[in-house]
C-alpha cells in the first residue's frame, strides 16, 4: 500500500490542546510522525523578563494549568539560591505538601484521560471523582483549585492551620483505598490490558538516547527522579521510593503513575504529621546578584528545568523553561513507529502531554509554507522590505 | 386478532410503532441512567431522549460539500423503517398476528440494514473520519454477524420452526433456550452488543480516534432519525433475545382468561427486555474499547467457534430426540 498522510489536529476531539500531527501511515501501520507543537506560543519567557521577581512568579505559575505549583517552585527555588536565601523549614514542608498534592491530582487526571482514550469512561468518571478530594484539600489550603498562589520568593504566602491539616489527613485513608482499587484494576481489567500492554514500547537504551524524563523514563527502568537524584525541599528527609517499571510500554507508564500516587500520598501524610513550627517566610532582598542557575524540579510529568540568569537588578535577564513534555516528544515520535493507527491517542496521552507549556515559536513563511528559524538580520531585512512596500503604496 | 382494524391498531399504536417509539426513548433513558449511576454520575432526566429528539429535529441540516443529498436524506429513514418493521414480528403481548414461517430470517436481515446504512453514510459523507468509520462498521459486521446469526438460528433448529412466535410457544411447553443453549445465549448477547456498536465494540465511532465515525457529518433531523433508529434497534435486539432465549411474553403456565394472559405477557416482555438491557449496559460500563484487529482475533477465534459448538450440540441433541 502507498504511504498516506493522516492529519490529526490542530482541531480534533482527541486533543485537548492544539497540536498538529502528520502521521505517515502504510495502511494501519505508522511509518513516521511529524509534529508541529507551535500553536499556542504566549511569550511568557519574554514577559517574565519585564517584571520584578514578585510579579514574575504569578506569571510563571500560569505557564501550566496543572503543574502550576511546579513552575512557581522551580523559579522561586532558583531565585532564592541566587540570593543565597535559606527558607524556613515550615515553608519547605508546605511547598512539598502542595507539590505532592499537585502530583496526585495530575496523575489521577491522567489516569482518567488515558482510560477515556481507550473508551473506558467508567474509570475516567471514577478517577475524576476521587481527584475532587485532592482538589478540595488544595482549595482549603490555598483558596484555589488550579493556581494555588502559595509560593513567593522567600517562602510561602499562607500558613496551614491545624484544622486544615486535620481535614487533609482525614481525606487520605479513603484516597488510599481508591488507589489500591486502581492498582487492582490496571492489572486485571481485560480491555485495559489489551489496549495498554506492549503498546508504545521504549527500551532503556532508547529512553536514554531520546532523553525522555519522568514516568515515561521510569516505566522503562531508568530510575531518574530529581527528587532523589538532586533533592530539594524536604525530599531528603521524608521516607519515599522512586517507582520504576521494566515493561516500558503504556502499561508500565500507567503502573508507574499509580505507584507514584501511593508514594505521593505517603509523602503528604508524613509531611502533614511532621509539620515543623516556625515562620513561613523570610524577607528577600529586592535584587539578586549577577549569576546563572539551572533550577530543576520533578514535576508530575517529569523533570522541569528553569534556567535563570540575573544581572544584579530586581528582574531576570533571561528565564528559559524546558518543560517535561518537550523532553518527551522525541520518544513519542520514536515509539509510534510500527504501531497501529488506533493506538495514536493512547500513546500520545501516555506521556501526559501539556502542549501550551511546551509551545515554541515557529516562523512559517506564508508563501512557500516553509518553517524554520529566522536570524535577527534576516528579520530586520524583511521588516525593512515591508516598510518600503508600505511607503511605496 | 386477525381482522383488519385490529391489525392496524397492532401496527400503528400498540404494541407497534407508537409504543415502540416511546419504549425506545425510555430504553435510551434507562441505558444512560444505569450507566451514569454505575459511574457515579447523576444521569439524564426521564424526558431527555425525547427532548434531544425534538431539538435535533428543529436544528439546521448541513450538507457536506459534494454529498448526494437525496440518498443522504433517505438513509436514516430507511434505517429507522427497517428496525421498526422488524419489531412487528416479535411477540410482545402474545404471538404476533403477522407471524409467518421464516419471519426470524426476515427480522435478522432487517436488523442488519442500519449497519449497512451506516457504512453507506460514512462513504457518502466525503469525510476521512466518516469513511474510515464506515469501513470499520462493515469490517466489524463481518466479524460479529456470522456468530450472531448462528446463535439466533439455533433456537429455530431445536424448535423446528422458523417463526419467532412459534419458538416462543415451544419454550412455553419445554424450557427456556437460555437454559438449553447457554453458549448461544452468551454469543447472542455479545453479537447484539457489537451490532449496536456499544463499548467494547464502539470501534466505528471511536470518539478519540474518528470524531464520531460515520455519524460525523450527520446534523439536524438526519442525526435525530439515525439516533432514533439506533434506539429502536436496541429495543428490537433486546426483544428478539428475550423472545428467543427467555421465552418472550410467556411463562411455563397458561393464564386463564385471554386478556389477563395478554397483560401478564406485556409485563413479562417489559421485564425480560429490561433484564437484557441491564446486561448490555453493565458490559458497556465495565469495558474499554478494543481494537479492530483484536476484535477480529477474538471474534473469529472464540466467538465464532463457540457459536459453531452450540450448533453442533443442538444438532446432536436433535438427533437423539428423533432417535428416542
Amino acid at each position: 500500500m502507498p504511504e498516506v498522510i493522516v492529519p490529526i489536529g490542530p482541531q480534533h476531539p482527541a486533543l485537548k490542546e492544539p497540536v498538529n500531527f502528520r502521521v505517515i501511515a502504510d495502511g494501519e501501520k505508522i511509518v513516521r510522525l511529524e509534529l508541529d507543537i507551535s500553536y499556542t506560543h504566549r511569550g511568557i519567557e519574554k514577559a517574565a523578563e519585564q517584571r520584578t521577581f514578585i510579579r514574575a512568579l504569578p506569571l510563571l505559575e500560569r505557564v501550566c494549568g496543572i503543574c502550576s505549583h511546579s513552575h512557581s517552585t522551580a523559579f522561586a527555588k532558583g531565585v532564592e539560591e541566587l540570593m543565597q536565601l535559606t527558607i524556613p523549614p515550615r515553608a519547605q514542608y508546605i511547598r512539598t505538601i502542595i507539590g505532592e498534592l499537585e502530583r496526585m491530582h495530575s496523575h489521577l487526571l491522567w489516569l482518567g484521560v488515558a482510560a477515556h482514550e481507550i473508551g473506558f469512561n467508567t474509570l475516567f468518571m471514577w478517577t475524576w471523582r476521587d481527584r475532587e478530594a485532592v482538589q478540595d484539600t488544595l482549595e482549603e489550603m490555598s483558596g484555589n483549585r488550579v493556581h494555588y498562589g502559595m509560593n513567593e520568593v522567600g517562602g510561602v504566602r499562607r500558613d496551614l492551620t491545624p484544622s486544615q491539616v486535620n481535614a487533609a489527613l482525614q481525606r487520605l485513608p479513603n484516597l488510599e483505598e481508591r488507589i489500591t482499587k486502581y492498582v487492582d484494576m490496571v492489572q486485571n481489567q481485560e480491555t485495559m490490558l489489551l489496549r495498554f500492554r506492549g503498546i508504545g514500547k521504549l527500551t532503556k537504551e532508547e529512553v536514554l538516547k531520546y532523553g525522555a524524563v519522568g514516568p515515561t523514563a521510569r516505566a522503562s527502568g531508568v530510575d531518574y527522579d530529581i527528587r532523589m537524584d538532586d533533592p530539594y525541599l524536604v525530599y531528603a528527609d521524608v521516607p519515599w521510593n522512586v517507582v520504576t517499571d521494566t515493561s516500558g510500554d503504556v502499561y508500565g507508564r500507567t503502573r508507574v503513575r499509580i505507584g507514584e500516587l501511593a508514594e505521593s500520598l505517603k509523602i503528604v501524610r508524613s509531611c502533614l504529621e511532621h509539620l515543623p513550627e516556625g515562620p513561613i517566610r523570610v524577607n528577600p532582598p529586592k535584587t539578586a546578584p549577577k549569576g546563572e542557575i539551572l533550577s530543576r524540579y520533578e514535576a508530575p510529568r517529569g523533570e522541569l528545568v528553569h534556567f535563570i540568569r540575573t544581572n544584579g537588578t530586581d528582574r531576570v535577564e533571561r528565564v528559559d523553561i524546558r518543560t517535561p513534555t518537550l523532553a518527551n516528544w522525541t520518544s513519542v515520535a520514536a515509539c509510534l513507529v510500527n504501531q497501529n493507527l488506533a493506538d495514536i491517542p493512547v500513546i500520545v496521552a501516555a506521556i501526559d502531554p501539556c502542549l501550551s507549556c511546551t509551545s515554541r515559536i515557529t516562523i512559517v513563511d506564508k508563501g512557500d509554507g516553509n518553517t524554520g528559524i529566522v536570524t535577527w538580520d534576516e528579520l530586520r531585512r524583511r521588516s525593512r522590505l515591508r516598510d518600503r512596500r508600505q511607503e511605496g503604496a | 386478532m386477525t381482522d383488519t382494524p385490529l391489525i392496524i391498531v397492532y401496527i400503528f399504536l400498540f404494541p407497534g410503532f407508537l409504543f415502540l417509539l416511546a419504549y425506545a426513548m425510555l430504553f435510551e433513558f434507562l441505558d444512560r441512567r444505569i450507566a451514569a449511576r454505575m459511574q457515579h454520575r447523576v444521569g439524564p432526566p426521564l424526558f431527555q431522549p425525547f427532548a434531544d429528539f425534538v431539538k435535533m429535529l428543529g436544528k439546521e441540516v448541513i450538507d457536506p460539500q459534494g454529498v448526494d443529498r437525496p440518498v443522504f436524506d433517505a438513509a436514516p429513514v430507511i434505517a429507522l423503517a427497517a428496525v421498526m418493521t422488524a419489531f412487528l414480528y416479535i411477540p410482545v403481548v402474545s404471538a404476533s398476528p403477522l407471524a409467518f414461517q421464516g419471519d426470524l430470517v426476515l427480522v435478522l436481515y432487517l436488523m442488519a440494514l442500519p449497519t449497512i446504512i451506516l457504512f453507506v453514510m460514512g462513504w457518502l459523507s466525503r469525510n476521512i473520519y466518516s469513511a474510515i468509520g464506515g469501513i470499520r462498521t462493515v469490517t466489524q459486521m463481518f466479524i460479529y454477524e456470522v456468530p450472531f446469526f448462528l446463535a439466533l438460528l439455533t433456537p429455530a433448529l431445536m424448535a423446528g420452526t422458523w417463526s419467532i412466535s412459534e419458538i416462543v410457544s415451544w419454550q412455553q411447553d419445554h424450557l427456556w433456550f437460555m437454559v438449553l443453549q447457554p453458549i448461544g445465549f452468551v454469543v447472542a448477547l455479545i453479537g447484539l452488543q457489537a451490532k449496536l456498536e456499544r463499548t467494547p465494540f464502539d470501534i466505528p465511532e471511536a470518539e478519540t480516534e474518528l470524531v464520531a465515525g460515520p455519524w460525523t457529518e450527520l446534523t439536524g433531523r438526519r442525526l435525530a432519525l439515525m439516533h432514533l433508529a439506533s434506539d429502536v434497534s436496541c429495543v428490537t435486539g433486546c426483544a428478539l433475545i428475550a423472545a428467543l432465549f427467555l421465552g418472550g411474553p410467556t411463562i411455563p403456565w397458561t393464564i386463564a382468561p385471554v386478556w389477563l394472559g395478554w397483560i401478564c405477557g406485556f409485563f413479562l416482555f417489559l421485564a425480560k427486555t429490561l433484564v437484557v438491557l441491564l446486561i448490555l449496559s453493565s458490559v458497556k460500563v465495565a469495558t474499554g474499547r478494543i481494537r479492530i484487529d483484536q476484535l477480529n482475533t477474538i471474534g473469529w477465534k472464540y466467538i465464532a467457534s463457540a457459536a459453531l459448538v452450540q450448533v453442533a450440540v443442538v444438532l446432536v441433541m436433535n438427533s437423539i430426540r428423533v432417535g428416542a
